[in-house]
């Protein structure tokens, strides 16, 4: 089975020169759950932008569903269902015309089963009370609920969503999620973008981490949390020996600062090391491996604090 | 694919364009037009003479077939153009403006389709338009006047079942007259994101298509322009009807649709979609 989406030395560059995609490689494999995670502003938008077609590379490729796109759009985009940066309706049509208003644009449809179809979209992000109130009158998080209806529509074998859970309350974002892994469970694909990191540790298989146009890190969430190494701590009043029995088990990058010893903990298990150290005479206060979560380790990567950065 | 479903995009554009209240009101403005004249005419004073207030007026009161005509006359310079610059201004921007734009072209609807389909529902509400305004004229002129004989305009009279033909006639040529400022308003509606700015371009190009025509000096362009041949209308309503003028103007219409059409297209299938 081809991967869902592949891109190859995908770049976007703005009339001014600003660069928002920077050669970007990437593979989504078929029936991830696929966490595209970045700061606002580190290109995420843009990308899903060019895998639908909407916006033309500047330079590299994208397939998406095994499809070149954009010239591939009419084969893939049907099997595709997508949240751009959040929803967009027409104001004056309910819930449910809006709905038919984008299911009738599309002539892969069959129009015989579009009301149960609709009936069911509505009915799986739970709006089917609201139906035939008028767009304009839905709370942020009931506008969120139908771009998501709009987007399983049909049964879809990619789910492109940009930011799910904004604007939604908590009970909202678990729905979602249940929603998501639902609809993975499926065997669809699902390609995530977020800056929540939570919401990507809780449902993602796969992650990549984009930071100012550029993939800073890309595998599964667990080689991702554990490419952020943990530390091996040691509190002792015997620093000097505690260090070199450290290098002589192996261990990296060593230092020491007072009665503090650190190391990277990933090539020994801590009791190991403890019992070296008892061994060596070295007097033992504590021994701790410190693991950072994945926030930690995103922060590692696309750096800190909110400056948006040029 | 079903076939049945082939025509499904401007079918839900139609139901778009005319589920809204601006559309209907725009509308309903037009038709009041002939209404008002109607009434102008019945309540005070009776007929006037040749020489005042717009074409056709004088004849109003001896047929109500004329209420369309004078209509016609009086909403083609401005309500007729304001109504489809809004609606062929909005086509594209409007769509880029709420967002729908991008949700629209990842159905998939295909760019060329929807552009095609973005220019007929324009033709087509420029059709209305045109028709909303004549039928609202024939409709107010039945109950308000008698409906007989029509003298035409070279001195023959001809029944009232052809007159009523000859006035939806003169109602369909309107309708395609506006379709070249329609093209022009969604070449318009595809250079910007923000619906009035495309709306305004059109109407004052359709005003300003207008002013150079009633500028005898600059003659030499006057064949090019929009809105020359608009007023053509008159030429049905002689017997023979005389044809040149009328023949111009549709053709003129055309070219303004394929010129415009492919500017549109050529901006449209070719350009960012970041809204």
């Amino acid at each position: 089975m081809t991967d869902a989406i592949v891109t190859r030395g995908l770049t976007k560059r703005f009339r001014g020169g600003q660069v928002a995609v920077a050669d970007l490689d990437l593979d989504v494999p078929p029936g991830s759950v696929f966490g595209f995670l970045g700061p606002n502003g580190s290109g995420k938008t843009t990308t899903i932008r060019m895998m639908l077609g909407l916006a033309a590379p500047t330079a590299g490729q994208v397939q998406l569903l095994g499809e070149s796109m954009p010239a591939g759009s009419a084969k893939a985009l049907p099997r595709v269902g997508a949240l751009i940066e959040g929803p967009a309706c027409y104001p004056f049509l309910s819930g449910e015309a809006n709905l038919v208003r984008l299911d009738m644009a599309d002539r892969t449809a069959d129009p015989k089963t579009r009301p149960a179809r609709v009936d069911q979209a509505l009915e799986r992000v739970g709006l089917l009370a609201a139906r035939r109130k008028r767009y304009k009158a839905y709370s942020l998080g009931m506008r969120q609920r139908l771009g998501l209806a709009a987007a399983l529509l049909r049964p879809r074998d990619l789910l492109v969503l940009d930011e799910p859970t904004n604007g939604l309350d908590p009970q909202g974002t678990r729905e979602i999620r249940a929603l998501v892994r639902a609809v993975a469970g499926d065997g669809a694909t699902v390609f995530l973008s977020s800056h929540l990191l939570a919401e990507v540790e809780q449902i993602c298989t796969h992650a990549a981490v984009l930071s100012q146009g550029r993939l800073v890190a890309n595998g599964t969430v667990d080689s991702l949390r554990a490419a952020a190494a943990g530390h091996l701590v040691v509190r002792t009043p015997d620093a000097g020996q505690a260090v070199t029995t450290l290098r002589r088990l192996g261990i990296a990058e060593v230092t020491s600062d007072g009665d503090r010893v650190v190391g990277l903990a990933d090539s020994i298990l801590p009791e190991t090391a403890c019992a070296a150290l008892v061994a060596d005479g070295v007097r033992v206060q504590a021994l701790a491996v410190d693991r950072p979560s994945l926030e930690e380790a995103f922060v590692a990567l696309t750096g800190e604090g909110f400056d948006v950065t040029e | 694919m079903s076939p049945n479903n082939r025509t499904g995009l401007l079918r839900s554009e139609l139901l778009t364009l005319f589920r809204r209240l601006r559309t209907l009101m725009m509308l309903a403005v037009l038709a009041g037009v002939p209404i008002l004249l109607a009434w102008a005419v019945k309540a005070f004073s009776g007929p006037s003479g040749p020489q005042e207030g717009p074409p056709f007026l004088y004849q109003v009161t001896s047929n109500g077939l004329f209420v369309a005509l004078t209509a016609l006359v009086v909403t083609l310079p401005l309500f007729l153009p304001l109504a489809v610059g809004v609606v062929a201004g909005d086509s594209v921007a409007g769509e880029a403006n709420q967002g729908t734009l991008r949700y629209l072209l990842v159905v998939p609807t295909g760019r060329t389709r929807l552009l095609a389909v973005k220019l007929a529902s324009v033709v087509i509400f420029g059709a209305c338009a045109a028709f909303t305004v004549a039928l609202a004229g024939i409709a107010i002129g039945a109950v308000l006047f008698p409906l007989g004989q029509v003298t035409l305009l070279s001195g023959d009279t001809i029944g009232s079942g052809t007159a009523f033909v000859r006035a939806l006639l003169v109602a369909g040529y309107v309708g395609v007259s506006l379709a070249g400022l329609g093209a022009v308003g969604v070449f318009a509606s595809t250079l910007t994101d923000v619906p009035i700015a495309a709306m305004a371009t059109t109407v004052t190009l359709a005003i300003a298509s207008q002013i150079v025509d009633a500028i005898p000096q600059l003659h030499a362009v006057h064949p090019w322009l929009l809105s020359h041949y608009w007023l053509a209308f008159g030429d049905l309503l002689r017997e023979p009807m005389y044809t040149a003028d009328v023949t111009k103007g549709l053709w003129l219409q055309l070219g303004y649709l394929a010129v415009f059409g492919t500017l549109a297209w050529a901006r449209f299938t070719t350009r960012d979609i970041l809204s």
